[in-house]
């Protein structure tokens, strides 16, 4: 598959190493050239610098042939925005959005956006740990 | 009209404002707080300080209450979003947007965002209506009915000068509101005789654009 991943921070760098080992054609894009360092040195995929919410730089990694794109950055509307990009405009059939606020997060996956919220996922398991349950 | 407003720059001081010498109940909410401590002591009661893309901010200023949405910030993502939500979990009525970036002008459309509202490109027009160079400028768009106001500045080498226009193939679907000629308002009739620099001011759908373009002369 080729995948676009906006936003080159902690998950997005291990998403993308992941992917990339698995064999699959990985492009990542992060504004900050520094983040690339996250990768590792046998990380086959494309970086690209630049703004996720830019449709030149989209496209320069590659959004139009894309299968999955998925929006890690740190800013939960860019991530929306991106993402909104990358279905309406690009096409793209998988596209997965990371949203730390939940209402946000409701309010999009109702609106039919694939939503991942960490805030709700983290807040459970930590729950289920202290409470004992699994 | 209960009337919420999404950013404290320049923009949203200015419009809160002037909806509020209006009469309307008006709400403007600021993120940043040096910002909002200044704008308090010119709007007191009128300003909350939070974030409107927020469901705690939205909430507290009861949002769902409200007939009108603007977000103008200076990011255009904050402004999609505070939109959409207004929209979607609020069920706001009118929701506006200010469009930073003309870049972004697609996604804003697709966005379900009632009125994009776009300070860069409004300017360019109004500047490029002011170069000598221009004799064709797009003024304004109505984007529900396709339709824009545009003037043209008929060039002497013309090939519509001294015809009348009813001798002009004008495109069906373009409707000529005025003429100014030398600073004096001329109502456009059929026997109208078009003089060189004449400022013609017209509507015209998108297709119609080009054929108006050449019936003036003014494809380059």
């Amino acid at each position: 598959m080729k995948i676009v991943i906006l936003g080159c921070g902690r998950v997005g760098a291990l998403l993308a190493t992941m992917l990339d080992r698995e064999g699959h054609t990985v492009s990542v894009i992060d504004q900050s050239n520094a983040a690339f360092q996250r990768l590792p040195g046998e990380f086959q995929g494309n970086e690209f610098v630049g703004n996720g919410v830019d449709e030149e730089v989209l496209l320069r990694a590659g959004i139009k042939e894309a299968d999955a794109f998925i929006a890690v950055t740190n800013g939960d509307n860019r991530n929306i925005m991106a993402s909104q990009m990358a279905r309406e405009i690009f096409k793209v059939k998988k596209v997965v959005c990371r949203i730390y606020d939940p209402m946000r997060e409701e309010t999009y996956r109702e609106l039919g956006l694939e939503t991942f919220c960490p805030t709700v996922i983290g807040a459970q398991s930590l729950f289920d740990a202290v409470t004992d349950k699994k | 009209m209960y009337i919420i407003v999404g950013g404290g720059g320049d923009i949203g001081y200015y419009v809160t404002r002037s909806l509020f010498d209006r009469g309307h109940e008006v709400l403007l909410i600021e993120r940043d707080a040096v910002r909002y401590q200044s704008l308090k002591e010119e709007l007191g009661q009128s300003v909350v300080r939070g974030d409107a893309c927020e469901a705690r901010t939205m909430d507290e200023v009861g949002a769902s209450r409200a007939d009108v949405v603007i977000a103008v910030t200076g990011e255009d993502e904050d402004n999609m979003v505070i939109c959409q939500v207004a929209k979607k979990r609020y069920k706001v009525g009118r929701t506006i947007a200010r469009l930073n970036n003309p870049k972004h002008e697609e996604i804003f459309q697709k966005a379900g965002i009632d009125i994009v509202v776009s300070p860069t490109k409004t300017i360019l027009s109004l500047i490029e209506a002011e170069l000598p160079s221009s004799r064709f400028v797009p003024l304004m768009t109505l984007k529900s009915a396709g339709l824009e106001i545009v003037e043209v500045r008929v060039p002497a080498e013309s090939m519509a000068v001294g015809k009348s226009l009813s001798a002009i193939n004008l495109p069906r679907n373009c409707n000529l509101a005025l003429i100014i000629r030398d600073k004096q308002f001329v109502p456009p009739t059929a026997d109208t005789i078009l003089l060189p620099n004449d400022d013609v001011f017209a509507l015209v759908n998108r297709e119609g654009e080009e054929e108006l373009r050449r019936a003036f002369g003014t494809l380059e």
